[in-house]
């Protein structure tokens, strides 16, 4: 077996709990209730997609021989080594440390206000739904299988996050106020989405004519200045890192919150 | 010997445990029964393949687990369950006489998928109220109770209620 397909699917599967963790932060805090609801609902959606990721990944670890183990070793987590039994995918989730996850930067930024967490969420769903469209077309059977199940998902992610950057933007000074300053925040980190890692099996670069007329298509409707296009000046530089285990200072927090409890309480089950 | 039938209607007694007027076989969860007979034994090996509606449904954990007890209630104790996701489960394999119990019980059933499960935005989908039978309804929210619904109120007999959303 290829070890790069169990990298890769580790990538996907961060991407999911990662912004799924961080939109579950808003459990109990949304604007409206039939918000929260939403936000929490598409935290469900994103912690079902990396489940089945990361339970694939730990399948394709278990029938890897010492060499292909050996080779991807380490995003393994050391805590589990001393378990001596088979991966699981709760090892993956919990027990792994900053460096060893591969989640693109966007996902892990803090929720900031609603606007900021929607923009997150449009300019992520977006390229999620087109990434996820090439997946289905994987030669590998499992990988296209969970993206053709969670495209849906994504589909429903995609039309709530594009209509609330159309409510907001085209909404109140205030909320066109807040619109651009989580614009100033975010655009950075969209360029990474589009950077090629070696162990991408789809051609990520290719996705970026898609969803740059997505995005333009909901700014210009929510009355936004457009994103600069490529090598026109004033485009903001790029931050990149988070697909080779390089994170923002956020993603320790983010990770001690989630992982207190499996490292805490090893092996805990309820 | 029991048949691959006998065990679909066995499982017809298994229900969502968030819809409960909704058996596994209404919703489209089960897709294949396989049978195997076991040498010295009176009943044969029983493998399942069921299908998530949704990534994440919590409901899927407690489906599995009432299946096993049903059958081995039953008396069929080589139980195997497998998740299968491919094809994807779509709302259009709701059985018709489950559209009907979701109704009675007063959540309205999907529309045929194709209609609107796109990402084109502000679409006002016509959904009858479950209570009064008017079209006259609007969205509250995409997102309601559970994954598999959203949230609508009908502006006739002022009524809130859940749609199953196409998916």
């Amino acid at each position: 077996m290829n070890p790069t397909l169990f990298t890769y699917t580790l990538h996907l599967a961060d991407n999911a709990l990662i912004v799924g963790q961080r939109n579950s932060e808003w459990t109990g805090h949304g604007p409206v209730l039939e918000q929260d609801i939403a936000i929490t609902n598409i935290s469900l959606d994103y912690l079902g997609q990396a489940r089945n990721f990361y339970q694939y990944a730990a399948t394709v670890y278990n029938n890897f021989n010492e060499n292909e183990k050996k080779a991807v070793d380490k995003y393994i987590p050391r805590a589990w080594k001393e378990y001596n039994r088979e991966l699981q995918e709760d090892d993956l989730a919990f027990l792994r440390d900053e460096h060893q996850f591969l989640n693109l930067l966007i996902t892990e930024l803090p929720k900031g206000d609603w606007s900021h967490t929607v923009l997150r969420q449009f300019f992520f769903s977006a390229f999620q739904f087109y990434q996820y469209q090439q997946l289905q077309k994987s030669s590998d059977a499992q990988l296209s299988a969970i993206a053709e199940k969670s495209i849906k998902e994504v589909a429903y992610h995609l039309r709530w996050s594009s209509e609330w950057v159309i409510r907001l933007g085209d909404g109140t000074a205030e909320s066109k106020q807040r619109m651009k300053i989580a614009l100033a925040n975010t655009e950075m980190f969209t360029g990474e989405m589009f950077t090629p890692a070696p162990y991408e099996e789809i051609n990520v670069a290719s996705l970026k004519d898609d969803w740059n007329k997505k995005i333009t298509d909901v700014f210009s409707e929510a009355t936004l200045t457009p994103l600069k296009p490529d090598g026109v000046g004033g485009r903001p530089w790029f931050q990149t890192g988070g697909k080779e285990g390089k994170h923002t200072e956020y993603m320790g927090f983010l990770l001690a919150e989630m992982q207190y409890l499996q490292r805490t309480y090893p092996n805990a089950t309820w | 010997m029991v048949t691959e039938r006998e065990i679909w209607k066995i499982l017809e007694e298994v229900k969502d445990p968030e819809v409960p007027v909704l058996s596994i076989i209404d919703l489209g969860i089960l897709r294949k029964v396989e049978l195997t007979p076991l040498p010295g034994r009176d009943e044969p090996q029983v493998k399942l393949f069921i299908t998530p509606t949704y990534s994440g449904c919590p409901a899927m954990d407690v489906i599995t687990m009432d299946i096993r007890l049903k059958l081995i209630e039953k008396g069929f104790r080589t139980v195997s369950i497998q998740q299968q996701l491919s094809p994807a489960w779509t709302t259009d394999w709701m059985s018709e006489e489950g559209k009907q119990k979701l109704k009675a019980y007063g959540i309205a059933p999907p529309n045929p998928k194709q209609q609107f499960c796109t990402t084109e935005m502000f679409q006002q989908e016509a959904v009858q109220c479950p209570r009064c039978n008017s079209y006259h309804t609007e969205l509250i929210s995409q997102f309601g109770s559970t994954a598999c619904k959203s949230m609508y109120r009908c502006l006739d007999c002022k009524e809130a209620f859940d749609y199953f959303k196409c998916h």
